[in-house]
This record gives C-alpha cells, sequence and structure tokens, in this order.
C-alpha cells in the first residue's frame, strides 16, 4: 500500500507508523469503482449498515432482556412499555431483521443475475453464503428469545430436524437443548449465541470486503475494468450515491417501524411460550418460508433436512456449476429467462412455505423444489456449454460498438474469465 | 425495480396475515386507532375501563398495565390514586415474616383475580381465561376479532350440540367456546349516559384493549410522521447532490 503524504502533520506522524489512515484513503476514498454501477449495488453497503442497526439495537434491547423462561416474555414486554423507548428499539430490531434479509436477497439475485459469483469472486460469493448461514441462524435463534408461542414452536420444530440425522440424531438434538425439551437451558444458550454470531458475521463481512476489494465490484456488464477511463473514486461518487440510497432505504424502514410493526410478525407471538398447547400453524418467519417449503417438500424427514440444507449448498458451488465465461446476464438471452423463474420459483415456494402442508400445495411444493435444483444442478451447466452470448462490449466506457465491434467483442468475450 | 417487486409481493404474500387460519366469521368495523394517523379515543378507553372492571376482570386478569399507565386514558394523579387505592395488592414479607395485604398504590399492576393457573380453572370448569393485557395484539385482526367475538353469541344451528359448560360463538374458531356470553346491554351504566347496548360497550372494551397491548402506540405514529417527513426530504437532498456530485461523470 502507497503511504500518502498528508497535510496534517498529527496524521502524517501517526499514519508513518499505523497506516490507517492511507488504508481508509485507498479503500475508502480513491478506491477506484467501476462507474456503470446501477442501484443494485447499493445492497451490499445497505446490508453492512443493516448488521450496525442491528447490532446496535441489539446490545441496547439485551441490557433490559432476561433470558429465563419465566421472564423473557414479561421482560420484552417491560421494554415495550416501560424501558424509554424501548418499544421503538425492539421494533427497529424485529423489523430490522425483516428488512435485512430482503436487503440481503436483493443483493443475492443481484450477484445471481450478473454473475458476479464467477472468477476471479468465487471466494467473494462463498464468504457472502456463509454470511447467509450466519445470519439464518442468528435470526432463527433470535426469534426464540420473546418465547412467545412462536418463539417455543418454532425452536422446537427446527432443532428437531437434527434428530433425522441417522444414529446420533437424538443425542445431538438433547446436547442442542441442554435437556429433553426445549427449555431455560435452551433459552440461556440461544440468547448466548444470538448475542455471539453477530460479531462473527462482523468478521465474516471483513472478509468478504477484503476479497470485493482485491478485484472491485463487478458491474451491470460483466466486463473487467480496463483502466481508469472506466472508474470513479469511490468517495465522493459512491459515498454519496450510498447515502441516497441509505436515505430510501430507512424511508421505507421506518414506514414499516412506525406504521406496520407487527405486519411481518406474527400474532401467535405474543401469546407466552405453552409447551402443552401448540398453535395450529407452526410458521416460520416470511425469510425462512422458501426453505420450510423444500423442507416439507420431501417425504422423508431426513431427505427434507438435506433437501433443505441443499438448498443453500447449491451456492457454495455455483461458480462451478455455471461456467459460462460471460458474466452478465445482459448478454446472455436464454439465462435471463431463467433467471426470471428462478426468482419466480423463489417467491412460490415462499407462498407454499406459508400455506398448510396439504392438498394442491404439497405437489405444487414438490414441483417447485425440483425446479430450484434443477436450475442450478442441470440448467446452468448445460447452459454454458450450448448459450451463444451475445457480443460483450469492448470496454465500460465504450458500450457501443463501432464497425467491427460487435465481432471483436464476441471474440473477446472469454478473455473475461481472467 | 421489477426485482424489488417481486421481493415485496413476496413479503406480502407470504405474510401471515394470509396464512392465519381463523374459522370464525368477524365483522367489521371502524376504529378511531386505524390506520397510520390512528388516535386513541380517550372517553372510549374510559368506558372500556369501567366495562373491564366491572364485567371482564372478575375472571380475566391485566399483568402488565400498571395503575401509573392509566394516566393514558386521561385520568390525573388523584384520580389515579383513588382508583388504585380501591384495590387490595399483597405486599410483605414484613418485619415478621409475614405476608400482608395493603391498599394498592400507582405504581402497582392490576392485582389479578386468581392467585394462579389451577386456581383459574379450578373456578371456570377447566377453561383458562387469558390474561388480557395483549389480547388485542395476540389475534390476527385484533379489533374486529374482539369485537366480533364479544358480541357473535347466538343460538346455535339446530345440528350443532353444544356440550355443557361450552357456548355457540359464530366468531369463536371452531365455534364452542368456554366463555359464557359476558355482554347483554345495559352491563355497566356510564357516568357519561353515553350508549351501553352491548355492540356499544364491545366497542369500547376494545378501544381500552387496543390501548392495554400497545400504550406507545400514539407516541409511535406521532414520532413516525416526524421520522418520515424528515426522511423524505432528506432522500430528496441527497438525490440532488448525487445529481450534482455525478454532473461531470461521461456516461
Amino acid at each position: 500500500m502507497s503511504e500518502k503524504q498528508f497535510s496534517n502533520p498529527a496524521v502524517r506522524w501517526i499514519d508513518h507508523r499505523l497506516p490507517i489512515f492511507s488504508f481508509l484513503n485507498h479503500e475508502a476514498n480513491e478506491y477506484p469503482t467501476p462507474k456503470n454501477l446501477n442501484y443494485f449495488w447499493n445492497f451490499g453497503s445497505l446490508a453492512g449498515i443493516s448488521l450496525v442497526v442491528m447490532i446496535i439495537t441489539g446490545i441496547a434491547l439485551s441490557m433490559s432482556y432476561t433470558a429465563h423462561v419465566d421472564y423473557a416474555f414479561e421482560s420484552v414486554e417491560r421494554i415495550m412499555r416501560d424501558v424509554n423507548h424501548g418499544w421503538l428499539l425492539r421494533y427497529i430490531h424485529m423489523n430490522g431483521a425483516s428488512f435485512f434479509f430482503i436487503v440481503v436477497f436483493i443483493h443475492i439475485f443481484r450477484g445471481l443475475y450478473y454473475g458476479s459469483y464467477k472468477a476471479p469472486r468465487e471466494l467473494l460469493w462463498i464468504l457472502g453464503v456463509v454470511i447467509l448461514l450466519l445470519m439464518m441462524a442468528t435470526a432463527f435463534m433470535g426469534y426464540v428469545l420473546p418465547w412467545g408461542q412462536m418463539s417455543f414452536w418454532g425452536a422446537t420444530v427446527i432443532t428437531n430436524l437434527f434428530s433425522a440425522i441417522p444414529g446420533v440424531g437424538e443425542a445431538i438434538v438433547t446436547w442442542l437443548w441442554g435437556g429433553f425439551s426445549v427449555d431455560n437451558p435452551t433459552l440461556n444458550r440461544f440468547f448466548s449465541l444470538h448475542f455471539l454470531l453477530p460479531f462473527v458475521i462482523v468478521g465474516v463481512v471483513v472478509l468478504h470486503l477484503v476479497a470485493l476489494h482485491r478485484f472491485g465490484s463487478n458491474n451491470p456488464l460483466g466486463i473487467d475494468t480496463k483502466g481508469p477511463q472506466d472508474t470513479l473514486p469511490f468517495h465522493p461518487y459512491y459515498t454519496i450515491k450510498d447515502f441516497f440510497g441509505l436515505s430510501v432505504f430507512l424511508t421505507f424502514f421506518a414506514a414499516a417501524v412506525f406504521f406496520f410493526p407487527n405486519f411481518m410478525g406474527h400474532p401467535d407471538n405474543y401469546i407466552p411460550a405453552n409447551a402443552l398447547q401448540t398453535p395450529a400453524h407452526i410458521v416460520p418467519e416470511w425469510y425462512f418460508l422458501p426453505f420450510y417449503a423444500i423442507l416439507r417438500a420431501v417425504p422423508d424427514k431426513l431427505g427434507g433436512v438435506l433437501a433443505m440444507f441443499g438448498a443453500i449448498a447449491v451456492l457454495f458451488i455455483l461458480p462451478w456449476l455455471d461456467r459460462s465465461p460471460v458474466r452478465s446476464g445482459r448478454f446472455r438471452p436464454i439465462f435471463k429467462i431463467f433467471f426470471w423463474l428462478l426468482l419466480a420459483d423463489c417467491v412460490l415456494l415462499g407462498y407454499i412455505g406459508a400455506m398448510p402442508a396439504e392438498g394442491l400445495y404439497v405437489l405444487v411444493g414438490r414441483l417447485a423444489t425440483v425446479w430450484y435444483f434443477v436450475h442450478f444442478l442441470v440448467l446452468l451447466p448445460v447452459l454454458s456449454v450450448i448459450e451463444t452470448p451475445r457480443p460483450l462490449p469492448q470496454s465500460i466506457s465504450k458500450p457501443i460498438f463501432t464497425g467491427g465491434g460487435a465481432m471483436a467483442g464476441a471474440a473477446a468475450a472469454p478473455k473475461e474469465k481472467v | 425495480m421489477k426485482k424489488l417487486l417481486c421481493v415485496l409481493a413476496a413479503v406480502l404474500f407470504t405474510s401471515p396475515v394470509f396464512a392465519a387460519g381463523g374459522g370464525g366469521e368477524l365483522k367489521n368495523a371502524e376504529w378511531s386507532f386505524d390506520g397510520p394517523l390512528g388516535t386513541f379515543d380517550k372517553a372510549a378507553m374510559q368506558r372500556g375501563f369501567q366495562a373491564y372492571r366491572e364485567v371482564c376482570s372478575g375472571c380475566h386478569s391485566l399483568n402488565y398495565i400498571a395503575f401509573r399507565n392509566l394516566a393514558d386514558l386521561g385520568y390525573n394523579a388523584d384520580e389515579i390514586k383513588a382508583i388504585a387505592a380501591e384495590y387490595e395488592v399483597e405486599d410483605g414479607p414484613n418485619d415478621e415474616g409475614e405476608m400482608f395485604m395493603r391498599a394498592a398504590v400507582p405504581a402497582d399492576h392490576f392485582p389479578a383475580p386468581y392467585p394462579n393457573e389451577n386456581a383459574a380453572r379450578a373456578a371456570n370448569n377447566g377453561a383458562y381465561p387469558l390474561d388480557l393485557s395483549l389480547i388485542f395484539k395476540a389475534r390476527p385482526n385484533g379489533a374486529d376479532y374482539l369485537y366480533s367475538l364479544l358480541t357473535s353469541y347466538v343460538d346455535a344451528p339446530a345440528h350443532m350440540n353444544v356440550p355443557e359448560g361450552m357456548y355457540y360463538n359464530a366468531a369463536y374458531s371452531g365455534n364452542m367456546i368456554a366463555m359464557p356470553q359476558p355482554l347483554y346491554g345495559d352491563d355497566v351504566e356510564y357516568a357519561d349516559g353515553a350508549d351501553s347496548s352491548a355492540d356499544a360497550i364491545a366497542k369500547d372494551l376494545v378501544n381500552f384493549f387496543a390501548w392495554t397491548a400497545e400504550p406507545a402506540m400514539e407516541t409511535r405514529k406521532r414520532t413516525g410522521v416526524a421520522v418520515l417527513i424528515f426522511l423524505v426530504l432528506l432522500s430528496g437532498l441527497s438525490y440532488g447532490a448525487m445529481r450534482f456530485i455525478w454532473a461531470d461523470v461521461k456516461k
């Protein structure tokens, strides 16, 4: 990293010994960023900010929360009623989880469409999938903490999934629970882990950023930047764009927090947990519904669990399933169609996950599950071979072809993999 | 944008609002607290509070509400002290190690009618009268649900056999409810001379329970208006700033 000469002598003194200012200048100020990023590239920074919002509100909430089966529900109500602005903290935290997932899902689908997982960004993508897994674990355990009916029964259903593991399943579940049912030890450890995991996420986010800054952002054209004419310094161009995106995001977020705070929650979670009374329908939070639908689509318990984890596992190997050298879906006419079908499939899975597992829903859920895996395991590898991509532009600053540019672009396509 | 809409659609259509299976038939009514700018109707809440005390509180607790919270209903400090003093709560242990009863003060919560769930069940044919503090938020479409439940005690259809100790309620899931009809009309005498038909009392109770479930609702909505105005302005300003900074960038 080149040392920059700062005018302030104190900054210069520190930077010579601890190059923190050079680092910040390099990574957050002059960091060259493709100049053609569209608004879908806002969602990375939004995800990071969501994480910070969750950690800050979470720490504040933990100061008034009691992780005990006899007091947890009441302590949450105390936060809602007696803690100064406790209702605001809790509603931000509760809706923040949903908004975090909305942002991350958009971020993921952006990566899927523009081929951001392809070389040389495979590890960047894999770290992102690790973050998604950690988020799911954290969100699940967080939902258990208020100790309402859905907390308790959701925890019971999900932890019971591990009993499907042959041989040691029952032992693992007992170990997870710290007893023979979801009870006080379970609540205590979930609170402990719910506090810990966000900081693990922060760690993986740092790695995600290091990997990102190695080659810089992908862009809507999916071609590499060819020089300074293709890029802009991160500040002020993308700091202001991210700030604008943040303002719009916060507007939607605030609308939910202040006017529809319970819309994405379930009324049953305002009933204290009762081990003797099972709710009519145990439904997970909306962001788990597609995975819940995949879990229920397989008639066999172990098979369902494997399919559900498989739905995430395929994302880990995605960079090697899609071998097409062209990144951006813009230049892949057939891929583009299947991308939208996959998105529709995921929405459909979410809908099926919210419905009772009966009648037509079961059939549709199974077909949608099969389609999900066919997309990744069959269509993408096959498309990489049979699809003829449209010609790529020569560079970001010359997106329009001149003369024989179309041919040159097509010939240049395989080089993009480098 | 398309993606955003799809995600929003996913949120909307997978929400439990669409998933919940109720079973009973709900009536629709207009409520002052509905909508983003809705507020509590203090007169109705006071009447609802009176109805809770005279009709519901014999069986149903209100654990999360303290007497001091009644200030939200428009009572002043002296009135709250007087209301609290009408109740007795257990305190102690005293210097002799004995628990004792004393008059409640504003800091106390409403005392529950039964010492524990078993006592409540023993007194109610095995059924457990729920705590009502959060009932409004604990049911889908809480306002209409509570209103309908309180006013849907009708004669059971001829083919239905209502077991001993159960009652037929058109709004209740499964229609068989252990709570006897609570309102018949003129169950309470309102000081302000307001309508005391069963329908009107039910609505007053709904207004009261909307408040007990979330006393901060008015503050929340009021703050929300200010926050949204600020954020919309901030979005506009930052959009302008972004256009200004990006003006020299060649596409």
